[in-house]
This record gives C-alpha cells, sequence and structure tokens, in this order.
C-alpha cells in the first residue's frame, strides 16, 4: 500500500533535517528523501559550524532576517537536542584604516539589522582579550552573541529528534523524476522507488536547482563553491577564545580561525567556484591560502599539528540571498534554495518561515497531543566521573570496551550511534556521530573494529560496510 | 660477472660485490669456477651471496583461514627457504590450505610444497 | 569505584616493549609487576607482522612476528605476571596513579612505578594534506596489515604505496603474494627510510618500482580510490609541475612515519623530546617524572624489535631498581646532545653520580652516509669516545658506548658523526 505523506522534504541537510524536526511536532505525516547513505553529507557536513551574530547581510534581506531570528531559536533547539554549543562570541579584525572603516560600517548594519551587544575594541582592547592576534591590527568588533556548533551533529539530532516523533527518513534516494498530478507529487528515485506526498519540499543545498527543474520551475542557478579547511589538534584547540574574522569580502566572510565544540581549532575556508556540486575536492593552493590568510590574523597558528584537512561545499546563488519560497507555478512546491552563510546559524528561522508558508498554503497544522522536542544526551557517558563511568559500565558493559583510543570512544557509543535514529549505517556516519576515528590517528586503529560492529549490527558481511555509502566499499574480499 | 648485492640475512644489509665465474651452474664452486664474495662482514653473508647468484632462497609468510573458528587467521611460514622462483607456487598451496583449530607453532599443516613444510607460526586455541 | 589496587611495578602496554619491560622487573626481583593491554591477547603489533626478521639478535634464530610475540608471551606466563587485557588506561599522573577501563568497570591502580611500553601510531593522510577528494580506498599501512593479516580480507588489488617506511614495503610484498599489482612506491626523500633488505626481498623480487623523491601529487575518486597522481618533487620536497603522472589504482597505503603514542606521558607532565616526540629519558630509561619509565616505540622509533626487548629490558631493571629504593643519588645529571649529522641521541640525559660502566647511546643520523666516524665529546672538547661505521642510513639506528666514569664534571657531552677517511 502506498502511504501519501503530508510533506516531503528533499535533502536532509541541516535545512531539511531542522524542518523535518519542528514540523514534526504536527499531526503530519512527513518524509524525508536523501540520496546519501546518511545526514548531513553535502554543505551541513563541512562547514565553519558558526552560530553568526547577524551583522553581515544586507539590511532588508531574508539573509538577515533569518540570521537574527535564527540566532535564539538554533540555542533553544541544541539545547532540547542536546548538540553541543559553545556562545564564545566572535571577534572581526581589521589591520588597516579602510578595513577599519568597514568594520564601523558593519557595527552600524548590525545594529540595524538588530544584532545586540556588539562592541567595536581598540588595538590594546582586542588583544588583552585575545594575546594571539597579530599585533597589526588597528580595530575589531566583538560580537558576544556569536556562537559554535557542529553543524553535521545538529543536523543529526534534528532528525533522529524528528524520527523519534514520527517522521520518515529515506536514505540513498537519488531523485529522478518529480511529477504533479492528481494534487499530489509523485517522486521516482533514478533504482525506480517511488514516493508520493502533497507538498514537495525543496532543501537539496547545491542540488536544489536541479531538483527545482526536475519539479519543472528552475528560475535560479546554483553555483557551487569550494571551501576548504584544515583542521588541528586538540593541543592547539586554546590558541584564540572566539572565532576571529577577517573583513568579509565579495567572496564571503574570508578564513577564520576558531575553536571547535570539541576543543580542536579550525581554520579556513577559501571559497573557489566549483566545477561540480559534488566535488569536495582539496587543492594544494587552497591549502596554501587557509595557513596564509589564517597567519594574517593569528600568527602563531601551529599548522604542524594539522590533523585533516576537509573541504565543504556552499550553495551560492547570483542574488546571494536566500531563496524560501513557494513556487509560482507549481502549486505545494516549495523552494529553500541558496541557504549559504548563515544558513546553519538561520536553520530554525527558516523552518519556522516554511512553516508558515505551508500554513499560506492550507496545509492544516495540528499540533501532536504528545511531542517530545528532547533527544537524549549521546554524550552524556563521556561528561560523567570515573565513579559514575564505573556505575554505568557494570550495567552495560560495552561502555567499559575502548575502540577510538585517541578520542577515547567505548563500543557502547558506538553501537549507541549504530542503533540509535538516524541510525549509522557506515564507518563516516559512525565518526560524525561518535568521534571514533576523528582523532590523531585518523581511524587507522579502530576502523577495522568499527566495520565488525556495522556488520555485526546489521547482519552483513563486511565487505559490504562501506566508509560513506554507495560504492566506497573498505575491504574487497576474503583472502 | 660480477654482482653487486646487498645482504638481506640480517638488517645490518652489507653491501656485497660478487664475482661469479662463467661456468655451468653444476660446476659452479668446483676448483676454477669459485666465486668471490667481498663486502660481507660475517660467513652467513657469503653464504647468501653464493646462494642468491646460484639458486636464490626465500622463506615465505602468509595466513591461512581456520575454517572451524569464526574469523580466526592463523599465520604461517614456509619451514625451510625455498626457490625464489617458487613463490607463487608456494602461495598458490597456501591459498588452497584448509586448517582446523586447535592449532600449536610449528604443526605442519602441509608436508611437501617444493621441498619443504608450511607451519604454523600462531597458537589458535 | 572498588578500592584502590596496589601494584610495585604497573607496565602499560602488552607488546614487544611491554612483555620485555615486565619480564626484566620480574627476574630483577619484583614480582609484583603487572602488565595492562588493551588487546584479548598480549603481543601488540607484532601478532599482525607475520612476515620473518624478528629475533635473529635476541634469539638468535629468525622467527616471525607472531613467534616472536609466543616467545615472550610464554615467559610472561611461566612467571605468572598478571594481565589485565581488554583493558586500556585513560589517566595516569605523576603520583603514579593509573585509571584504566575495561568490560568491568573502572580500575584504579596506584604503582610505586610505571613503565610506559604504549607504542606507537603511523602518522595519517590528513597530517599530510595530499590534495583531491576523500574517497575510501586510503589505508595506512599497519591497517591494510591488520585487516589482511588478522581479519583475513583483502583491501584492493591496484596498488600505490606512499612512502617507504618498512611496513610500506612489507605490505607491497604482502599485497604481492595475495595476487594484488602494486604500481608504485613513492617516497619524498631522495633515499628510503625502510631497511635495505626489505627494499631488496620486498620490492626488487618483484619487480615493484621505488620511485625515490617521489610523492602523490592528488587523490582522485569519489566513492571509492579511483586513482593517483604522483609527481617528482625538489629538494623543497614541492611537486615539480611537469612530471605528474596519473596511475590508476584503487589502493593507496600510506607508509610515512610512527608517531610515539604519548597522550599519557603529556598527562603526567613528562617532559618530552621534540625530535623523538617521546619522552626525555635517562640511561635507566627513567623519565623526568621520578618513578616512571619508558620503553619500546612510545620513546623512539625502533627499526628492530630486538632493540625494543633491549631497551625494555633497561627499563624493567631501571623501575625493579627504584622500587627496591637501590637507586643512584641523580644529583649530578649530564646532557647528552646530539651534533653534526645526528638528528637525535637517547637516553637524552645521564646520572653520573656515583655511576660506573658504561652506557650504550642510541642515535640516528640525519642523511645518508658512508663511513662514518661517530664520536662523542664533553663541552671542554675532550675526546670520550669513537666509533667508525662502513655506512650510516636514518632508518637505521646506530649506537656509540661511553664510558661514565670518564665524563667527570662535564655538563654536557655532545655526539656527532663525520664522513671518515
Amino acid at each position: 500500500m502506498k502511504v501519501l505523506y503530508d510533506v516531503i522534504i528533499a535533502g536532509a541537510g541541516v535545512i531539511g533535517s531542522a524542518l523535518a524536526r519542528e514540523l514534526s511536532r504536527y499531526q503530519l505525516s512527513v518524509c524525508v528523501l536523501e540520496k546519501e547513505n546518511d545526514v548531513a553529507m553535502g554543505a551541513t557536513k563541512a562547514n565553519s559550524g558558526i552560530i553568526h551574530g547577524g551583522f553581515d547581510p544586507e539590511p532588508g534581506t531574508l539573509k538577515a532576517k533569518m540570521n537574527v531570528e535564527g540566532v535564539p531559536l538554533i540555542y533553544k533547539a541544541a539545547k532540547e537536542l542536546n548538540v553541543p554549543f559553545r556562545q564564545c562570541g566572535s571577534i572581526v579584525c581589521a589591520f588597516n584604516e579602510q578595513e577599519a572603516n568597514t568594520i564601523k560600517d558593519l557595527y552600524d548594519r548590525g545594529v540595524i539589522n538588530g544584532v545586540e551587544g556588539m562592541k567595536l575594541l581598540n588595538k590594546e582592547e582586542v588583544l588583552a582579550i585575545e594575546p594571539a592576534l597579530s599585533a597589526n591590527i588597528c580595530l575589531a568588533l566583538l560580537i558576544p552573541s556569536a556562537g559554535i556548533i557542529c553543524p553535521y551533529k545538529l543536523a543529526i539530532a534534528a532528525m533522529g529528534n524528528a524520527m523519534d516523533n514520527g517522521a520518515t527518513l529515506i536514505r540513498n534516494f537519488n531523485i529522478d523524476k518529480v511529477i504533479r498530478n492528481d494534487g499530489a507529487f509523485e517522486i521516482t528515485s533514478v533504482d525506480g522507488k517511488t514516493v508520493e506526498g502533497k507538498f514537495f519540499i525543496n532543501c537539496a543545498g547545491a542540488h536544489s536547482d536541479v531538483i527545482a527543474d526536475k519539479a519543472g520551475d528552475k528560475f535560479f542557478t546554483i553555483i557551487p563553491r569550494n571551501g576548504e579547511y584544515l583542521l588541528l589538534d586538540k593541543t592547539e584547540g586554546a590558541t584564540v577564545h572566539h572565532t576571529i574574522f577577517q573583513v568579509p569580502g565579495p567572496e564571503g566572510k574570508g578564513v577564520l580561525v576558531s575553536p571547535t565544540v570539541d576543543g580542536n581549532l579550525l581554520t579556513g575556508p577559501t571559497a573557489e567556484v566549483s566545477c561540480s556540486p559534488d566535488a569536495n575536492i582539496i587543492t594544494q593552493a587552497g591549502i596554501s591560502k587557509v595557513v596564509n590568510q589564517a597567519r594574517k590574523s593569528v600568527p602563531g597558528v601551529n599548522f604542524r599539528q594539522t590533523i585533516t584537512s576537509f573541504a565543504g561545499i556552499r550553495a551560492s546563488e547570483k542574488n546571494s540571498d536566500f531563496i524560501i519560497k513557494a513556487s509560482d507555478s507549481v502549486a505545494g512546491l516549495i523552494h529553500v534554495a541558496a541557504i549559504d552563510s548563515p544558513g546553519l546559524t538561520s536553520c530554525f528561522a527558516i523552518a519556522q518561515y516554511v512553516i508558515n508558508i505551508l500554513k499560506d498554503n492550507n496545509l492544516t497544522l495540528t499540533e501532536k497531543e504528545y511531542w517530545n522536542p528532547v533527544r537524549e544526551n549521546t554524550e552524556a557517558f563521556r561528561e560523567m566521573s570515573y565513579e559514575q563511568k564505573d556505575e554505568y559500565i557494570k550495567e552495560h558493559p560495552e561502555y567499559g570496551k575502548i575502540v577510538c583510543r585517541c578520542e577515547g570512544v567505548s563500543e557502547g557509543e558506538i553501537l549507541d550511534a549504530i542503533k540509535r535514529n538516524p541510525r549509522a549505517l557506515d564507518v563516516d556516519s559512525v565518526k560524525r556521530r561518535t568521534r571514533a576515528g576523528m582523532g590523531r590517528c585518523q581511524a587507522g586503529f579502530c576502523m577495522p573494529y568499527v566495520m565488525e560492529l556495522i556488520a555485526r549490527e546489521n547482519n552483513v558481511a563486511l565487505e559490504e560496510v562501506t566508509k560513506k555509502g554507495n560504492g566506497s566499499y573498505i575491504v574487497t574480499g576474503r583472502i | 660477472m660480477n654482482r653487486d648485492l646487498i645482504c638481506i640475512i640480517c638488517p645490518r644489509g652489507c653491501k656485497m660485490s660478487v664475482d661469479v665465474p662463467d661456468c655451468t651452474l653444476s660446476d659452479m664452486g668446483k676448483p676454477g669456477c669459485e666465486i668471490t664474495v667481498v663486502g660481507n662482514s660475517c660467513k652467513r653473508g657469503e653464504v647468501y651471496a653464493i646462494s642468491e647468484c646460484t639458486n636464490p632462497q626465500r622463506s615465505i609468510t602468509s595466513t591461512v583461514r581456520v575454517s572451524n573458528r569464526e574469523n580466526v587467521m592463523v599465520s604461517v611460514k614456509t619451514k625451510d627457504t625455498v626457490s625464489k622462483n617458487k613463490i607463487f607456487e608456494v602461495m598458490k598451496v597456501i591459498r588452497s590450505l584448509s586448517v582446523e583449530a586447535p592449532l600449536e607453532i610449528g604443526d605442519e599443516l602441509c608436508d611437501n610444497v617444493a621441498g619443504t613444510k608450511i607451519i604454523a607460526t600462531k597458537k589458535v586455541e | 569505584m572498588d578500592n584502590i589496587v596496589k601494584h610495585d611495578v604497573v607496565v602499560i602496554g602488552g607488546g614487544p616493549a611491554g612483555m620485555a619491560a615486565a619480564l626484566s622487573v620480574w627476574d630483577n626481583g619484583v614480582t609484583d609487576v603487572v602488565i595492562i593491554d588493551r588487546e584479548t591477547s598480549v603481543g601488540g603489533i607484532l601478532k599482525q607482522c607475520v612476515h620473518s626478521g624478528f629475533g635473529l639478535h635476541k634469539l638468535g634464530r629468525e622467527l616471525t612476528g607472531p613467534e616472536y610475540a609466543a616467545e615472550y608471551a610464554k615467559r610472561v606466563f611461566e612467571r605468572n605476571i598478571k594481565v589485565y587485557s581488554d583493558t586500556m588506561v585513560v589517566d595516569i599522573n605523576k603520583e603514579k596513579l593509573v585509571i584504566a577501563t575495561n568490560r568491568q568497570g573502572i580500575l584504579k591502580i596506584q604503582a610505586k612505578a610505571v613503565i610506559l611500553a604504549m607504542g606507537c601510531r603511523e602518522r595519517s593522510r590528513g597530517a599530510l594534506n595530499i590534495p583531491g577528494t576523500r574517497p575510501s580506498g586510503i589505508f595506512s599501512a599497519g591497517t591494510a596489515q591488520k585487516l589482511i593479516n588478522c581479519e583475513g580480507y583483502s583491501v584492493g588489488s591496484k596498488v600505490v604505496i606512499l612512502g617507504s617506511g618498512d611496513i610500506g614495503l612489507i605490505m607491497a610484498r604482502r599485497m604481492t603474494l595475495e595476487g594484488a599489482k602494486v604500481e608504485a612506491v613513492c617516497e619524498i626523500m631522495p633515499y628510503s627510510g625502510g631497511l635495505t633488505r626489505n627494499i631488496v626481498q620486498c620490492l626488487e623480487d618483484y619487480g615493484i618500482p621505488l620511485y625515490l623523491s617521489h610523492t602523490v601529487a592528488q587523490i582522485h575518486g569519489k566513492d571509492r580510490l579511483e586513482g593517483v597522481t604522483i609527481a617528482q618533487v625538489d629538494e623543497n620536497r614541492q611537486v615539480i609541475e611537469d612530471t605528474k603522472r596519473y596511475i590508476p589504482c584503487d589502493t593507496l597505503l600510506l607508509s610515512v612515519g610512527l608517531i610515539p603514542e604519548n597522550e599519557l606521558t603529556k598527562m603526567a607532565d613528562i617532559a618530552i623530546d621534540p625530535v623523538t616526540n617521546g619522552p626525555v629519558v635517562f640511561q635507566d630509561r627513567q623519565t623526568t617524572v621520578e618513578g616512571i619509565f619508558a620503553c619500546g616505540n612510545v620513546l623512539q622509533v625502533h627499526d628492530l624489535v630486538d632493540y625494543v626487548s633491549d631497551e625494555a629490558e633497561i627499563a624493567g631493571r631501571g623501575a625493579a631498581c627504584y622500587v627496591t629504593e637501590q637507586q643512584k643519588d641523580s644529583s649530578l645529571v649530564v646532557d647528552v646532545k646530539p651534533g653534526d649529522k645526528i638528528r637525535y641521541v637517547l637516553p637524552q640525559k645521564l646520572n653520573v653520580n656515583n655511576s660506573q660502566g658504561k652506557v650504550d647511546l642510541y642515535m640516528r643520523v640525519t642523511e645518508p652516509m658512508g663511513r662514518t666516524v661517530f664520536t662523542v665529546c664533553d663541552d671542554k672538547g675532550n675526546l670520550l669516545s669513537k666509533a667508525v661505521k662502513m655506512r650510516a642510513m636514518p632508518g637505521e639506528m646506530e649506537k656509540i658506548t661511553v664510558d661514565l666514569s670518564q665524563i667527570g664534571s662535564a655538563e654536557s657531552i655532545v655526539v656527532k658523526g663525520e664522513a671518515g677517511k
């Protein structure tokens, strides 16, 4: 029997996941289609993880509105979903008079956008709170409301919470056709699966123009931009205490230096126009640019402690504002596209905005009698004292076995990631949920055991365990 | 013929120079057909050099799945060295082996391949 | 948590270093010694090193890794030395309180002395910043070795290896024997980091090309690795653009160095040598924290397990002496410094008070050298020791002996290498 979903969401990035979670409060059937083997595999997987204060977007734009509205909403949701975040504040640095003037403009812009608590700091003031900054700094803007959060953990938690509240996630669903007939969408995947729904919401990130085209309403083009990052070891995590920005330019907010929630130091990104929405390519030029640019604001960044480099994709568009609107031509189709920075900060504001569009389009929204906004804290074990851990292990012996030595991840935590919504089906998915394999040895030691656990829990052969779904197999057969 | 060799008997890796006379293999070493080795630090180096120039030998190590244990491999080796040109022949035999636990170090898993035996190098209970 | 358990000596790690250290502690009269090991059975990385070449120096015969490990495991069991297996140490401090975890719970052990023997880990791709995509099929050589030798799975059929460290060379042969085609081994340095014998019997025997001064310049493939671009590098190790060449392959193995695993060491505030990445030690392998010793690859990356066992015996003896309070007055300390052509010397410090006898200094040269004269001089220029080697390679550890009684009142001594005539 075929289900007719009330709402189908294309794309399980942080936007699709936040929207699914917010929709799961209502008496609706919600289905999320994701082309990859896990949520958060596109732009969400690899970005700066910054909760932006909101001084940057041009006043009056959707970006400005979503950003400023989004800040309190993301902090609230992160608390409910037990996603770690830190309101560490951000600092924008000016190194010459021209940049100093830009910073003053940004301050004014922030005031218009409604950003609270901003402060202009002179050289002495800023060096007092961030001594690692370059001595060339002449003026700085402090935004205390800014923070850091792990973007994919937020998406995973939001989707998990949506699923716990009844939403459906279908993975490896690569949309081939979107057909609208009899007041419903029939959506077919490349491999022939079909789902049907009344509303179709395009949250497909860097692919949102392709999906718009398939749905018969393409009026924008995504220009994917590749952003490269270098992640440094936890030994460097305290190099700076705020997120350090340079003065934003036409390509984005420039290379930042920031602590991460997990205690590492993040530097990047570059912003090169990419040939492909799936590229995620690391280049020699990109790496050099990150190193040089980061040193401009923080000369002492110790790149010898780099543990990994990665690249993420940003779904930019030529008008550089978010596109969030019901289709002019296809009833029931809603686009949530061109969500580049500050998309993460805005995700729950965007979800609310989309819900209002749905209301306007006569979707009946009745709140569920019981909706659980809370996702259990998956990091609870980590935070326990030795005494508490000892008691917990006596009840749950699998938490006593450390699988990932670098990050101290136990078998119990890995099994939890494999079993809890949205279930981790591959090695990278386990890594994003538990950090197993994310440390200094980058899974050299723990990968074979993590593979065994995935194979065992899913009752599949080791050959079928992948790094990240599709054809990313790891072992090729038995000897 | 003069050949330069690096000794692989021990990790010291002596650089040796071997003078191989122009004789048939069967005459090699007989009067007038002596092989001379220089650069070695010990007798074993000389033995290796002569063998390497007449009939090079290697020991082979590998692993074999233990059929009555789940996901357990036993490591194995040739008991003696074998001719270098027999390596893949020996590997073929090793790959075809079916072994069962319990196994002790030194247990024979195959009693005749290329003139030697395949033995276990690990205990499996 | 139950009571704190007490032991005279706790050895962290049950690999070759840990086993030899525990045996040495026991054989020096301290029988309350335990080993904490994260795996189900002792032996450490030796269990996956199924190739031979172990034991010639130490046991007088050539063994495979599992056999060498079994020999030491037998001795551990003969002495009834307790092994906490499947147990991971998560914390230690200066007071030698060791905290570990296993399926039974959290374990607190108060030791009189601790021997660090945690070994090392492989340098990962992340630390190399190789441009390109992030597909599957990229393994550190040791991970591939574990999957193949211990789990019994093949990891690919067309292989490129980056780095000519010993594990990479061994794996080139291993994968060839299992039917894979190894297309190339690339080494960024102008010389190999592996033992010469491994280049001969793992590469030359199978016609596998070794490209010196080459690196992997780009990784290709979305899901599984599809190929790599290799290229020659200049003297600054920068890629020379017009030497780039594409090699299709489904597997890339990385054998680009080992790093001592000193996370626990740092927790106890022990000084680390920035060159070895291991603790600074005295000749008894005591670290800068009294009663904590170190040996094996956690201290310095060795080329040969036999030398690991030797070093562990020194540390074991040191720990036993410490526990039985036979320790010598440590007021007179001499620094041992690397001079010309020497990358590091270990131990980095010597206790010379009341000390007699000779101490072996272990070192690595900075570059490949032919005939080399090694000398040890004190800070006044007096020659203390001299040794001549026919050749010296960075990949092969060298040793020179000094007589402590000759050091006298020097504050430091310097070890140098010089091209000999």
